[in-house]
C-alpha cells in the first residue's frame, strides 16, 4: 500500500469513527444519564437519512433538509419519551430491549410503507462537491472531511455543555441521583425529555450528514446500531470520552480491515474476515477490561 | 381440584391432543406445530438464562444458527447425513460455541451483557454472511433429511412429515422434562438463588461464575438442538439463522408466555407464531397491503404487550384466577 492510498484510507477511517462517535454519544448519554438501553437509536440514523433523502428533494437543497430534519426529530424524540420512553425508567432493562426492539420493528415497517424499499442516493451539496488534491494522482473528497470537522465540533460542544453549562449541570446530577434533583425543584422529566430527544437528534443528524456518502437503504440503522454497541461496550458505559475513542478505533480498524491483505499460509484471513475484526477488538477488551477502556470498575 | 392437580391434568390433556394431532389434523397444521413445538425448545432453553438465571441474552439465535450449519455442512449434496452422529456433534457443536462465547460474555452483567451477546452473536453472523463456509449471504440447502438407520433398522422416517411431527414432540417433552430435573436440583436452586443474589450466594460458597457458564452451555446446547430440527423442518440454513431478529423474536416468545417458567415460553412460542400468521393474512385497505407490512403489527404488538402484560399471558391467567377466588389479586 503506498502513502496516498494510506492517508486516504486514514482519512476515511477517522471519518467513519467519528460519525460513529455521533450515533454512540447519543446511545452512550442515553444509558448514562437515563438508565435505558434503546435498541431503537439506530432506526433514527436510517429515519436521518431518508429525512435527508425525500427533504432535500423537496426544498431542493440539503441544508434545508437537514435544518427541517432535526427539528423534526427532535419533536418524535420528545413525543417517544412521553408516550413510551417514560414508562421504562422504573422497569428492568430486558422490558426496555423488547420495547424498543417493537420499536425498531415498528419504524423500519413504517420506511416502508412511506418510502419504499429501494436504495437511493442524496447528492453532495454543489458547495462541497470539490476534491482536495492529495498527490499527482490521488485526490481526497471534500464533503468527507467536512462530516469530520462537523462532528468533531460536535463532539466539542456536546463537552462544554456537558461539562461547562447549567443545563449540563443539571444533567450530570440528574444521572447521578434523580430523587435529590427533583426534591431540589428542578424537573428531571423535562431534563429526561430533552436528553433522550437530542441523542436522537444526534443519530438522525449522523444519517443526514451521511446520506449522501453511504447512501440511503433499508436496514441501515439496525447496522450502525450494532457497531455502536461495541463502541459502547469498548469505551464503556456513559463515558463520552470512552465513545470517542473507542469509535475512532473502531473506524480505522474496520476501514483498514477492509483493504489491507493479510493471510497465513493459505488461509486469507483479511479482507475475508473484515466484517469480524471489530468484534474481534470487542472480545480482545473484554479480557483485558470487562468494564470497557474508561469504564467504572464495578 | 387443587390448583396443582388442575395444572397436571391440564398439562397431560393437551399432551394427549398434541400427541392425537397428526391423525385429525391437516397437514399444513401438524407442520405449524412442528415449527410451534421447535421454537418451543428453542424458547425454553432462552427462559433458563432469562428466566431461571436472570441473564438477559440477546444473542440466543446465534447457538440455534450454529448448529443448523453444522447439519448442514455434515449432509452430502445428494444423500442423507447419519441422524445418530450429526445430531450429537451439532449439538455438541452448538454447546462449544456458547463455551466460548459465554467465557467472554460472563465477564460482564447487565446492559454490557445484552450488549456483548447481541455482538457476539453477529460477529457469528458476519462469519457465515462474509465468507464461503455455506453458500454465504444466500446460506445452503440440506436437500435430504438425516436418515435415523441403526445397522438396516428404520425406527421412523424423518422425510414423513408425521414422523418429524412426532420426533419433534418426544424431543420437547423430553428438554421440558430434563429442564425440570435441572431446575429441582441443588444446581437449579443455585441458579436461581444467583438471579436473586449474586453476591449473596458467592459469599456462600458457590462458584457463581462457573454454575452461571453452565447454564449459558447448556442453554446454548438445548437451542442447538432446536436450531437443527428447525434446518431437518424447512431443508434450508441461511445467516438469519443467527440473527438478532430471531433472538428478539425468541425473548418475546418467553415474554409472551410467561418467564420464570417452563410452560411460559412453550405457549409464547405458539401465540407468537399464530398471532404472526394472523397478521400476515390481514387484507389490503386502500393501497396499502396490511398483510405484507405485518412486522408493523408485530412491533406494536410487541410495545402492548411490555407495557400492559409484562409477566405473560400466565401472569394473565394467575391474576384471573385470584380474583376469582376472591384473593386480592
Amino acid at each position: 500500500m503506498d502513502f496516498g492510498t494510506f492517508l486516504i484510507q486514514l482519512l476515511n477511517g477517522i471519518q467513519y469513527g467519528l460519525l460513529l462517535f455521533l450515533v454512540a454519544s447519543g446511545l452512550t448519554l442515553v444509558f448514562g444519564i437515563m438508565g435505558v438501553i434503546n435498541l431503537a437509536h439506530g432506526s433514527f440514523y436510517m429515519i436521518g437519512a431518508y429525512l435527508a433523502w425525500s427533504l432535500s428533494a423537496y426544498f431542493g437543497n440539503l441544508w434545508a433538509a437537514i435544518a427541517s430534519g432535526v427539528v423534526l426529530t427532535v419533536l418524535l424524540g420528545m413525543f417517544l419519551e412521553w408516550l413510551l420512553i417514560k414508562k421504562l425508567y422504573a422497569r428492568d432493562h430486558l422490558y426496555q430491549v423488547l420495547l424498543t426492539y417493537g420499536l425498531i420493528l415498528v419504524f423500519e415497517e413504517m420506511r416502508s410503507v412511506i418510502w419504499g424499499d429501494d436504495v437511493h442516493g442524496v447528492q453532495t451539496p454543489g458547495v462541497l462537491s470539490a476534491s482536495l488534491p492529495l498527490t499527482d494522482t490521488l485526490s481526497y473528497p471534500v464533503y468527507r472531511l467536512w462530516i469530520s470537522a462537523v462532528c468533531l465540533a460536535l463532539a466539542v460542544g456536546m463537552y462544554v455543555l456537558i461539562q461547562h453549562t447549567r443545563i449540563g449541570m443539571m444533567i450530570r446530577a440528574g444521572a447521578t441521583n434523580r430523587d435529590m434533583v427533583q426534591s431540589l425543584g428542578l424537573n428531571i422529566q423535562l431534563v429526561y425529555r430533552v436528553v433522550f430527544a437530542l441523542g436522537i437528534a444526534l443519530a438522525a443528524f449522523a444519517g443526514m450528514i451521511a446520506a449522501p456518502v453511504s447512501s440511503v437503504f433499508p436496514g441501515m440503522g439496525n447496522q450502525v446500531l450494532i457497531i455502536c454497541f461495541v463502541v459502547v461496550v469498548i469505551g464503556g458505559i456513559g463515558s463520552v470520552k470512552g465513545a470517542m475513542v473507542a469509535a475512532l478505533l473502531i473506524g480505522l480498524v474496520d476501514t483498514f480491515g477492509k483493504v489491507v491483505e493479510l493471510q497465513i499460509g493459505e488461509i486469507k484471513l483479511l479482507p475475508e474476515l473484515a466484517g469480524m475484526t471489530v468484534y474481534l477488538l470487542m472480545a480482545a477488551v473484554l479480557l483485558w477490561r470487562p468494564e470497557g477502556i474508561f469504564g467504572r470498575r464495578t | 381440584m387443587e390448583p396443582r392437580q388442575l395444572a397436571a391434568a391440564a398439562m397431560l390433556a393437551t399432551l394427549a391432543a398434541l400427541a392425537a394431532l397428526p391423525f385429525f389434523g391437516e397437514k399444513f397444521t401438524v407442520q405449524l406445530f412442528t415449527k410451534i413445538l421447535i421454537m418451543a425448545i428453542f424458547a425454553m432453553s432462552l427462559d433458563l438464562l432469562i428466566g431461571f438465571t436472570g441473564l438477559v441474552s440477546f444473542g440466543h439465535a446465534a447457538f440455534f444458527g450454529v448448529a443448523g450449519y453444522i447439519l448442514a455442512l455434515l449432509t452430502p449434496q445428494y444423500e442423507a447425513a447419519n441422524l445418530w452422529t450429526s445430531l450429537p456433534i451439532a449439538v455438541a457443536g452448538s454447546a462449544l460455541a456458547a463455551l466460548a462465547i459465554g467465557l467472554l460474555v460472563l465477564r460482564t452483567a447487565g446492559l454490557y451483557f445484552i450488549m456483548v451477546t447481541l455482538a457476539f452473536a453477529q460477529m457469528l453472523f458476519f462469519l457465515f454472511h462474509d465468507t464461503k463456509i455455506a453458500g454465504g449471504a444466500d446460506g445452503i440447502y440440506v436437500y435430504v433429511r438425516p436418515a435415523a438407520e441403526i445397522l438396516g433398522w428404520k425406527p421412523f422416517d424423518l422425510e414423513n412429515f408425521v414422523h418429524l411431527y412426532l420426533v419433534v414432540l418426544a424431543l420437547f417433552v423430553l428438554v421440558f422434562l430434563l429442564l425440570r430435573v435441572v431446575l429441582a436440583s441443588l444446581f437449579g436452586r443455585v441458579i436461581e438463588g444467583i438471579r436473586v443474589n449474586e453476591h449473596r450466594m458467592r459469599s456462600l460458597g458457590y462458584p457463581t461464575f462457573r454454575y452461571k457458564l453452565a447454564c449459558f452451555v447448556l442453554a446454548g446446547a438445548l437451542a442447538g438442538l432446536a436450531g437443527y430440527l428447525s434446518a431437518i423442518q424447512f431443508g434450508f440454513v441461511n445467516p438469519d439463522m443467527l440473527g438478532w431478529h430471531l433472538s428478539g423474536e425468541v425473548m418475546m416468545m418467553v415474554i409472551l408466555g410467561g418467564m420464570g417458567t417452563l410452560i411460559g415460553p412453550a405457549l409464547g412460542a405458539a401465540a407468537m407464531m399464530l398471532v404472526e400468521i394472523a397478521f400476515q393474512a390481514l387484507p389490503t385497505v386502500g393501497s396499502i397491503d396490511l398483510g405484507k407490512h405485518w412486522q408493523l403489527f408485530m412491533g406494536s404488538f410487541i410495545v402492548l404487550v411490555v407495557l400492559f402484560l409484562p409477566h405473560g399471558l400466565l401472569g394473565l391467567l394467575a391474576r384471573v384466577g385470584a380474583v376469582r377466588e376472591g384473593g386480592d389479586g
